[in-house]
């Protein structure tokens, strides 16, 4: 039971990490770099898209991907007792 | 309120600086004498009993160094859209930390990165491979550190360079030696305030006079006060183009380059040894996942802003220098110009300015460090705020040099001595042998920050590729993949150091031909910065090649990777 408690429980957290860190990858690599000029194409306010991803959103993504990070792991531990 | 000010301001520039930095000096001193280590295990991870908050604070400011306070907002101020690479490199390294490392290297539990090497990979070849890594790493990473004590005492005090290195290197000295990471610890937290108060106020200052909008992030975006109603970054664009420059929110290199090289920085931030070990100081792994977040988002607060002050400067100054009479120039270019960070030469002979991409008609030049040092004079604000800059440049650069020298000194007595040399050796000498390494760290940094070697430059681009290229790969695999063993992990490191040291020497600093190879012959068009990432794939592949044809990992240690997955019974750091 145990053993396959933390199987379970690795699992779930790897697809955390899986879903987490795709959202890291498309905002920074994908929004800042790869399809910036596309983005470039719309304006928010004096920022053109793809710029502000680079060098604004991408960061601000980060901050807010691992306090989601924060949250979802430490529900996951209580649901399988871990977090003693 | 004008007569305080100009009370206030007729203290001068100089004597401010010596009231602040003295001010602040007193407290990082302070502070050590109350935290003073009494074990290895406050030495090396501070008791283990860190709170997230204060370790989140302790961590941004041992991010942040001198470079990220002087020199970065100039770089993205010259580099334009380039200077993204920086800024998503240096803070997406966090969310890698995050998910992927703090919270495991902390559940294993022990006091440096080449513990967990030696300990995961049950080799001490492996150990000392990690040892070899960290202290190239830290070693490039500091030198460059004290150069720029040196350079902030030497601006702002008129003291020469070397004296300024001696002072910051008998401040680190006693604080390092005498608190280990427990001192240092604490003393990054108050030099956290100062440094992000430091950075904050000019930018705020100059968000105001140019937009109106005091928020800076948000006055980056905004129409400009002077009532044309152009937005700031469309006014920027066009002088850009005007004077032969590429667009500015439009930048010059390659795609393949950018992303080469943002994925190199982010990788290698996650592997720097000084960075990983802050989060061996907490109690609990989910203490080790907050602070992770907490210490992005104080970085943020700072790298979101320096793009803002990027974009402000830049505009200030094509608009005060370009095509405007030398005669007539504000005070603060010639009081900057002795200092050789900006250099005239009026080539056409018209007493006029011309600030043109031509290189041949090009007359300024204009170091990326002014574009922070000098700020707050181009924007006429008091005093006061010009000598806040730098202390705050001065607790950026105390701070990093202060977390790399304890990543040397425990690399020496811990892993070296301790784990491979001498076994046997007492927690007391252990303690002595601590303090001893730390000494003879500061020394050798201090040597090479007053006799910089000619690739300071590329030391700051080394640093990250070696961390990217051997223990990022390493560290992945030893949590994420049960059955990578010692042979695999110990040929993986060597390969993607080597490659990385090779491909740095001939490319950038041209060791291996008569002139440095142009950028025509980088392979795959990646230049020096970004090739880290080629490296830890390289590091990557041949891990996972050799391990197929080599033994399993012993049952122990796979046990060993089935505990560091599960969160609970984090015990503190043992040996």
């Amino acid at each position: 039971m145990e053993k396959n408690n933390s199987k379970v429980y690795w699992k779930e957290n790897i697809k955390y990490l899986f879903i987490l860190l795709t959202v890291w990858f498309l905002v920074s690599f994908g929004g800042g770099i790869l399809f910036k000029d596309f983005l470039n194409e719309f304006k928010f306010g004096g920022f053109k898209l793809g710029f502000w991803f680079a060098q604004q959103g991408s960061m601000y993504v980060f901050v807010i991907l691992i306090f989601i990070y924060v949250k979802l792991m430490n529900k996951l531990d209580k649901k399988y007792g871990y977090d003693k | 309120m004008i007569n305080s000010i100009f009370l206030v301001d007729s203290i001068g520039v100089q004597n401010w600086t010596y009231i602040l930095v003295g001010i602040t000096f007193s407290l990082y001193i302070g502070i050590a004498v109350w935290a003073r280590a009494g074990s290895t295990k406050e030495f090396y991870v501070a008791g283990g009993g860190v709170s997230p908050l204060a370790n989140g604070m302790a961590t941004a400011a041992d991010w942040m160094s001198a470079a990220s306070f002087i020199s970065m907002a100039g770089i993205i101020s010259f580099a334009g859209y380039d200077g993204a690479v920086y800024l998503m490199g240096w803070t997406g390294g966090y969310v890698l930390l995050a998910l992927l490392l703090a919270p495991y290297l902390r559940k294993f539990g022990k006091f440096t990165v080449p513990d967990f090497i030696g300990d995961r990979y049950y080799s001490n070849t492996a150990r000392l491979v990690g040892v070899i890594c960290a202290l190239l790493v830290s070693f490039t990473y500091v030198a460059g550190q004290m150069r720029g004590v040196g350079l902030v005492f030497s601006r702002f005090l008129e003291v020469d360079i070397n004296t300024g290195v001696v002072i910051g290197m008998l401040i680190v000295l006693f604080y390092a030696v005498l608190g280990g990471m427990k001192g240092i610890t604490y003393t990054q937290v108050a030099q956290y305030c100062v440094l992000i108060f430091a950075f904050m106020v000019p930018a705020i200052f100059i968000s105001i006079q140019m937009t109106g909008n005091p928020i800076p992030q948000l006055g980056f975006g905004s129409e400009l006060v002077d009532g044309s109603g152009t937005f700031l970054l469309d006014k920027l664009d066009g002088l850009s183009t005007d004077l032969g420059f590429a667009e500015y929110t439009q930048g010059s290199k390659s795609l393949v380059d950018i992303f080469a090289i943002t994925l190199a920085l982010m990788v290698g931030t996650a592997g720097l040894p000084h960075v990983i070990v802050r989060f061996f100081t907490v109690k609990r792994v989910k203490d080790a996942r907050k602070s992770a977040g907490i210490a992005l988002l104080l970085i943020v607060i700072l790298y979101s802003t320096a793009p803002a002050v990027a974009a402000f400067a830049r505009t200030n100054m094509i608009e005060t220098l370009s095509n405007k009479s030398y005669a007539t120039v504000p005070e603060w270019f010639k009081k900057w110009e002795t200092t050789g960070l900006i250099t005239f030469v009026d080539k056409n002979n018209d007493g006029l300015i011309q600030y043109v991409a031509d290189n041949n008609k090009n007359e300024l030049v204009v170091d990326n460090d002014i574009m922070v040092l000098a700020n707050p004079e181009i924007a006429e604000l008091p005093n006061w705020v010009i000598a806040l800059v730098a202390a705050g440049a001065l607790a950026a650069a105390l701070s990093t040099a202060a977390g790399l020298l304890l990543v040397i000194s425990a690399s020496v007595s811990h892993d070296l001595i301790k784990k491979i040399i001498n076994p046997k050796i007492s927690e007391k000498n252990e303690l002595i042998a601590a303090r001893f390494s730390a000494v003879v760290a500061v020394c050798v940094a201090g040597y090479f920050g007053i006799n910089p070697p000619g690739f300071v430059a590329a030391t700051v681009a080394l640093a990250f590729g070696l961390a990217a290229a051997s223990f990022f790969p390493a560290i992945i695999l030893g949590i994420f993949y049960k059955r990578m063993n010692k042979e695999g992990a110990i040929a993986g490191m060597i390969v993607g150091i080597v490659v990385m040291l090779y491909y740095m020497l001939k490319y950038k600093l041209g060791w291996f031909d008569e002139v440095t190879p142009d950028k025509s012959e980088w392979w795959f068009g990646i230049s020096p910065e970004g090739f880290g990432s080629v490296a830890m794939l390289l590091n990557f592949i041949v891990s996972i090649t050799i391990m197929k044809f080599t033994p399993l990992p012993p049952k122990d240690v796979q046990e060993i990777v089935e505990k560091i997955r599960i969160p609970s019974g984090a015990g503190k750091a043992t040996h």
